[in-house]
């Protein structure tokens, strides 16, 4: 479908593209175009999430959209010299026309082969046109859930198989049954965007690149639950996300898709943002939510579960994003659709997030079910800097280290699981073999050290013994003892999980701890 | 028990370790494990404050569930199978004990908290003596070493060497007193108790202590442990200051009997559930001040030096003198002022010698100038002269409407638990012409603020009834079944006339049409509404009105007789209540009974075997008139200086001067005692032995901690008085008084010492109807049988402001002190409050060219005095305030003897006055300080 004239250009104001040149891309573009006199249309769309094309420019051409990858200002003016605005295009020509060109976007294999439900419409769409936005599909599904029974949707929410995207793969179907059946009058549905982990950008990547998609599943999720207010918690350093959310929520609520009588229904929602307080921690859900009661971010002890107790002590549905964005897919055709995705009980879709030291780094929204080998070769396709792969770091700073002989572990939570490591939010950082697994495993007691609560025990003084011990002693007995102190003892899983790091380093890199390996 | 105990009413049974137990639904694993005498260990959680969950000590396995929950944060469910031990539980426990001794060696032989700290008591059960995880570089955290300790609290200490960050602290202080001064700062291993300023004593805390109760270790601790150790034998008793009535456990030394270390609220008090205030937990240091006279003094005139005598001579020559007042003026011409400090028992035996002994009914108390109105509206309306409901029946209340009191300041542990139920949801309406910390404080903001003018109350009660009346809010089945038909009936036509609506109202109140309506509905909208009010309710020209006011409104909107409503006054002094009960009026006689009833007078007569004086005598302000006009010359006061806290102190000490004999029994030389002839120590209430009745008729014993300095206990000292009067007492022990009491008065006639002793406090009626108290009055019917709606016209007060006196000056009182501090000054707490200042809002301080602290003149019709300026604007333009707890600030010199109409008391709230920048003393208190130099 074209959705957009000729002679549209495709600029991601997203914040990876910006970071990597995009608005120097853009302003040459508007200049240029200017001087020559050609009359073109920039769409500062979002990001496509492929990281390594970033800038990525596209043209719009009667065929469809010619990309053109890792644009500069000059590359920009090289673009323009070949007089490709003065010609009609086609593929046999455009191809040749410059060397950064990668075709039509389409056809690129990297996108090609991933399986985007969640991530449809992000990067193709002006973020904050809500009739492009409709266009491609969006508010098909709330229109649909508000003529549904609460109940119906809750239960294609269970049939789809959609577990929490936020770490701990929670069923999302029980989660909101818990919620709905909580009989108060005043329930809360929180999103949690304090997307935290090292390595991942998938929450910044639809918030910035899709916002509408975020707002729509959040009403969603409120009339199915019997919740008439929404809170997107996001993390402090996303500035751009954040100005695109709160445009967003504002012509959502001029739109009538929030507010009073959503789109003529008799339901009643509204979206909050709320900027986070800049800790890891604040990650996590009961932390989170004393940050958005104006407290300390510090963990709560559960039970009473947030669903039953959760914000201001009322029934609040906590989600991460993605969780949230996947809903109008998990919708369709009641779950059925969804649920054919995946294996076991990791079914659906789930956006891979690679980067470290990698060649191809980006977003790859795949099914559960290939290995983590088939994912890093087909898309990532090898280190950056060409020496070998020694170690994969998955699920963000709390996942394992794992070494080249584990990647043909499948992508399945329990399978992950099985072996001492989690898929988590879907970070995946790649080191070659310059990686020393002493300093990692010292880095994760750090980690700890730095973004512990500071509430219970084992983790507030364990972190820092470990650290202590890995840069003093390297006393592996004490080391162990330490992980089982803070596994068994922490209340939430920053000091219960930190040992997965640690331990994983130690088991399948024992030779990086002994005593000559050590690096200060 | 670790945690606190869960408020449902199932049940549900579970295995822990094999043992099958049955418990509350709600119940923390741990509560119900150590119910059944199973121990576990725990270092965060203490039955005070909601399971935490943070030292994981407590660390159990439960059949079926993955990992290791805590036992104090996992509530119990029906075939729960618990176990409590296991190698793996050990292990991890010992793991983190061991991680605490890594931070926080145990160097417990010379910690202050030895064998008071329960991470040596945990260290100890798990047999831990020192930790595998000490790193010598990295011991101590790095923090600490710039934190030093935190001594500028004057009671207690905060080291953060010896903190092992459980928030038990922070909890205490967020959940138990509501201040929210403490938080944990940083994060990670960097994580510290911070109270958000640079130390203690400047930051927002009030020091109410909790805290410090909560602390497991010497990280929190009070100063006199420190200094003298850890206490061992316990006495509980009843704190003297205020009226909620805290049930305090004074610790002893140990060496020295009479010694004591600390005060801790007990956890069994039933007005206090374990917590108290910075008065009655740490100011009772006075007992034991310099200035305290522990012998008797006598003088022939005022203005001659005392002489030092004997108990016999003091009590011979103060009799001598009453008995020629006597002979020469006439049996009426002297009498006593009771006081609201003293036990029930001394203040009955004080009534009883006015009666007994001098034969007539002039004795009155210092209930007088602050809550008459109160027992004479209540009575009225009513039929009792008490308020409805126990300190409990906060938390069940939606609504509390809060009128003209502050009790976060008078009445702190009770605004502690007010403040536990706003945070729950409740909401809060404050009519009150000053900006009180309640109306906004942290968790908790009004609904409405009403600040009205002072004076006005009557026409902004009237405008609320209004409103319900007219919007038809009215409880109609209430009203038909319980109350006097008449009556209601006039009163509704009477109050839906249109000047008493809002916005007639708004002319005279100052305060929005709008807000006063939203006040009314939410008021009467509500479940429960329950009514909270103060002084500044009965310190006016209509104070009795308006206590009627506030009733009809209760009745109007069926909020009396059950929990979470009522209307409630907070009791100013801690033993307000008991000395009305026992009969501190001229016309009243114990219990309340009208002294003019033969039948009555009669039941007395037989007893005391004497013949009754009919006549009423006469109240504080006619002795006063009486005095000057050479009609009334012999006062015995006890504990009450009536030249600091009564109004119009020129006019009192006028009287003073005239008479021939007053007679002062106090612990100081108050300013009532520069008039006084004969001088009797008083006894603290670390000596005495009865009881006091707070605010919710509850009765708790007073039990002496040491023996009166004095040698004498207060009434012994009056039954010498009447004896040498020729009227012999015979009192053995003060339970043999309480004997009698409960022999002659029908409200308490099932209430004696050895059943306080044996069953705790009781709140009256304690009769055979109902032995066990009464917590919540008037559930069936009133005392008097229906309620008595009564008729309530605002009346402007005759103290009017003019061009002259432009601005309304109001008065109260801030946490530290107490009343005319003669106690608080004398302790630690002095450093709080160096002196009273003037509050005045900036735009009538500006135009008269006063800047904050200046010095400034406040004058009135009456007098003037001297005081610095605070500008500020939680009192509204045109309203000052001030507080009247150092005698050289003279409030009262300025304050008129305008009173309200029915029981005279004084109208302290309301007074027109004129500031002024001054540069010098006012002359009253240029000659106050010229006259104490020269008795020193
Ligand atoms: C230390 C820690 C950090 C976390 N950070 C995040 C985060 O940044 N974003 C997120 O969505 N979930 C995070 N979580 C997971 C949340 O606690 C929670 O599981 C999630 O919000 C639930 O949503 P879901 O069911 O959609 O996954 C974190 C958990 C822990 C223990
Ligand atoms: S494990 Fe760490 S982050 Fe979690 S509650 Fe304990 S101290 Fe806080
Ligand atoms: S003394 Fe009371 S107010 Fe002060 S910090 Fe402790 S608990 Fe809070
Ligand atoms: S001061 Fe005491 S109560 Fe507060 S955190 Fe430290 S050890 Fe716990
Ligand atoms: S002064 Fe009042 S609140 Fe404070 S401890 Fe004494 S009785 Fe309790
Ligand atoms: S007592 Fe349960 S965690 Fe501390």
């Amino acid at each position: 479908m074209n959705l957009y004239e000729t002679y549209t250009v495709f600029i991601p104001g997203d914040s990876a593209a910006v970071a990597l040149g995009a608005n120097l891309v853009a302003e040459a573009l508007l200049q240029e175009a200017n001087k020559r006199c050609i009359d073109i249309r920039l769409i500062r769309n979002g990001s496509r999430g492929m990281i390594w094309a970033e800038p990525l420019l596209e043209i719009q051409t009667s065929a469809g959209r010619l990309a053109f990858a890792c644009t500069n200002p000059e590359i920009l003016v090289e673009l323009l010299d070949t007089g490709i605005f003065e010609r009609e295009l086609d593929m046999s020509v455009a191809e040749r026309i410059h060397p950064s060109c990668l075709g039509f976007t389409e056809d690129i294999p990297w996108l090609k082969n991933q399986n985007r439900q969640t991530f449809s419409r992000c990067g193709i769409i002006n973020p904050l046109c809500l009739d492009d936005y409709q266009t491609l599909g969006g508010l098909s599904s709330l229109k649909n859930a508000l003529e549904q029974q609460p109940n119906d949707i809750i239960d294609a929410i269970a049939a789809s198989g959609l577990r929490g995207r936020g770490g701990a793969a929670f069923p999302a179907g029980i989660k909101w049954k818990t919620v709905a059946e909580c009989s108060s009058p005043c329930k809360y549905i929180v999103c949690n965007a304090d997307e935290g982990d090292s390595g991942t950008y998938a929450d910044r990547l639809i918030m910035e690149g899709d916002p509408f998609l975020l707002i729509e599943s959040m009403a969603i999720a409120g009339y199915a639950t019997g919740a008439n207010k929404g809170y997107i918690y996001l993390r402090s350093e996303y500035p751009l996300a954040r100005q695109i959310l709160d445009q967003a929520i504002r012509i959502a609520q001029q739109k009538n898709l929030l507010g009073d009588s959503i789109l003529g229904s008799e339901f009643n929602f509204d979206i909050q943002l709320f900027v986070g307080a800049g800790a890891y921690i604040c990650g996590e859900e009961t932390s989170l939510l004393q940050s958005l009661e104006g407290k300390r971010g510090e963990v709560r002890s559960k039970p009473p579960l947030p669903a039953q107790e959760g914000l201001f002590g009322q029934p609040t549905l906590i989600h991460n994003v993605i969780s949230l964005c996947s809903v109008p897919a998990a919708l369709v055709s009641s779950g059925q659709h969804y649920a054919a995705l995946g294996i076991n009980r990791s079914l659906g879709t789930l956006p891979f997030q690679l980067s470290g030291n990698i060649k191809y780094a980006g977003l790859v929204e795949l099914a559960f079910g290939h290995s983590l080998r088939y994912l890093l070769d087909q898309f990532g396709q090898g280190t950056l800097s060409g020496k070998p792969l020694r170690a994969v770091q998955i699920g963000g700073p709390l996942g394992a280290y794992l070494p080249d002989r584990m990647l043909d572990t499948n992508l399945d939570y329990e399978e992950f699981i099985a072996i001492g490591a989690g898929i988590g939010h879907g970070g995946i950082v790649v080191f070659d073999d310059t990686v020393n697994l002493q300093v990692q495993a010292r880095y994760a007691f750090q980690f700890c050290v730095e973004e512990s609560c500071g509430k219970c025990t084992p983790c507030r003084i364990g972190a820092k013994r470990g650290l202590d011990n890995l840069s003093t002693s390297n006393d592996l007995v004490l080391v162990e003892a330490l992980c089982e102190v803070m596994e068994s003892g922490s209340l939430c899983a920053m000091g219960g999980m930190t040992p997965i790091p640690v331990r994983s380093a130690i088991h399948y890199f024992p030779e990086d701890f002994t005593p000559t390996e050590l690096v200060s | 028990m670790g945690t606190p105990p869960s408020t449902s009413s199932e049940h549900v049974s579970l295995s822990i370790d094999g043992k099958t137990i049955t418990t509350k639904k709600g119940s923390s694993i741990m509560r119900a494990a150590m119910s059944a005498g199973i121990s576990i260990p725990k270092l965060c959680a203490t039955d005070s404050l909601d399971a935490f969950g943070s030292c994981r000590l407590c660390l159990v396995e439960i059949n079926g569930q993955k990992g290791t929950p805590a036992s104090c944060t996992t509530p119990v469910t029906a075939n729960m199978v618990v176990s409590t031990q296991s190698d793996h539980l050990t292990k991890i426990r010992k793991g983190v004990m061991e991680l605490y001794i890594s931070e926080h060696p145990l160097e417990c032989v010379s910690c202050p908290a030895k064998s008071d700290c329960e991470l040596e008591d945990m260290a100890d059960l798990l047999g831990v003596k020192e930790s595998r995880f000490i790193n010598e570089e990295t011991q101590r955290p790095d923090h600490y070493a710039d934190q030093k300790k935190d001594e500028s609290n004057p009671y207690f200490t905060f080291n953060a060497d010896m903190c092992i960050v459980c928030s038990r602290c922070v909890r205490a202080c967020d959940e138990i007193q509501g201040t929210f001064a403490l938080t944990i700062s940083n994060r990670g291993i960097e994580s510290g108790v911070s109270n958000a300023s640079i130390n203690f004593f400047e930051s927002d805390c009030v020091s109410c202590g909790a805290c410090v109760q909560a602390c497991p270790t010497a990280a929190l601790v009070e100063k006199s442990v420190i200094k003298l150790g850890i206490p061992q034998k316990t006495v509980q008793t009843t704190c003297a200051y205020c009226g909620v009535g805290c049930t305090l456990d004074a610790q002893l030394s140990d060496s020295n009997e009479t010694q004591i270390i600390r005060m801790l609220p007990a956890k069994s008090g039933a007005a206090n559930h374990g917590h108290a205030c910075v008065k009655g937990r740490f100011a009772w240091g006075y007992a034991h001040h310099k200035d305290r006279i522990l012998k008797p003094m006598i003088r022939k005139h005022i203005d001659d030096a005392w002489d030092t005598v004997g108990w016999d001579e003091a009590i011979d020559y103060a009799a001598q003198q009453f008995s020629s007042i006597q002979i020469n003026q006439g049996h009426q011409a002297v009498g006593a002022i009771t006081s609201s400090r003293c036990t029930n028992e001394e203040i009955w035996v004080m009534q009883k010698f006015v009666r007994a002994a001098l034969h007539n009914n002039n004795v009155d108390t210092c209930a007088r100038v602050c809550h008459s109105p109160t027992g004479y509206g209540l009575k009225q309306t009513f039929g009792t002269s008490a308020g409805t409901q126990n300190f409990d029946s906060v938390s069940h209340a939606d609504v509390i409407l809060l009128i003209g009191a502050n009790p976060t300041d008078a009445h702190p542990v009770f605004a502690s638990q007010m403040k536990r139920r706003l945070r729950a949801g409740a909401q809060l309406i404050v009519i009150d012409p000053r900006k009180i910390d309640l109306v906004r404080t942290p968790h908790i903001s009004a609904t409405y603020h009403l600040g009205l003018k002072p004076g006005t109350n009557v026409a902004i009660m009237n405008a609320l009834a209004h409103v319900i009346v007219n919007e038809n809010l009215l409880d109609t089945s209430f009203i038909q079944k319980r109350c006097d038909s008449q009556a209601f009936m006039k009163w509704q036509e009477f109050i839906a006339n249109p000047n008493h609506s809002p916005e007639f109202a708004e002319n005279i109140t100052s305060v929005n049409a709008e807000n006063i309506r939203g006040a009314a509905r939410l008021y009467a909208a509500a479940e429960n509404s329950a009514i909270y009010y103060g002084l500044g309710v009965t310190e006016h020209s209509q104070g009795s009105t308006m206590v009627m006011a506030l009733a009809n409104l209760a009745m109007a909107t069926g909020n009396i007789g059950r929990a979470g409503v009522g209307v409630n006054p907070l009791r100013g002094q801690n033993n307000v209540q008991g000395s009305c009960d026992m009969g501190s009026f001229p016309h009243e006689l114990p219990g309340y009974r009208d002294v003019t009833d033969d039948a009555i007078r009669a039941s007395f007569e037989h007893d005391w075997l004497i013949k009754m004086e009919k006549q009423p005598g006469y109240r504080i302000p006619n002795m006063m008139d009486a005095a000057c006009a050479g009609q009334f010359s012999g006062l015995y006061i006890q504990g009450e200086d009536i030249a600091q806290s009564d109004p119009n102190t020129q006019h009192i000490e006028a009287a003073l001067s005239a008479m021939q004999c007053v007679i002062v029994q106090d612990l100081f030389l108050n300013e009532t005692a520069r008039f006084a002839h004969v001088f009797l120590p008083g006894t603290s209430f670390l000596e005495k032995d009865g009881t006091f009745t707070n605010a919710e008729r509850r009765l708790g014993r007073v039990r002496p901690i040491m023996p009166p300095q004095t040698g004498k206990q207060e009434w012994q000292v009056t039954q010498a008085f009447a004896t040498a009067l020729g009227y012999p007492m015979h009192y053995e022990s003060s339970a043999q008084i309480m004997e009698e009491i409960a022999r002659l008065t029908p409200t308490f006639s099932r209430v004696s010492h050895s059943n306080l002793d044996n069953h705790g406090s009781v709140q009256w009626p304690c009769n055979n109807n109902s032995p066990q108290g009464t917590q919540i009055m008037h559930e069936q019917t009133f005392t008097r049988g229906l309620g008595q709606f009564v008729i309530t016209e605002y009346q402007p007060t005759q103290e009017k402001t003019t061009r002259k006196f432009p601005l309304i000056l109001t008065t109260g009182r801030i946490l530290s002190q107490y009343n005319v501090g003669a106690q608080t000054r004398r302790t630690e707490n002095i450093q709080w409050m160096a002196e009273d200042v003037l509050e005045i809002h900036e735009s009538d301080a500006l135009p008269r060219g006063i800047r904050d602290g200046d010095w400034v003149e406040v004058s009135s019709r009456k007098g003037s005095t001297s005081l610095h300026a605070k500008l500020s604007d939680r009192v509204n333009p045109g309203v000052i305030y001030t507080t009247f707890h150092h005698p050289e600030s003279g409030t009262n010199v300025i304050t008129t003897e305008l009173s309200d109409w029915a029981t005279s008391c004084p109208e302290y709230k309301v007074t027109a006055v004129e500031v002024v920048p001054a540069n010098h003393l006012s002359p009253w208190q240029l000659k106050r300080q010229l006259k104490s130099r020269t008795l020193d």
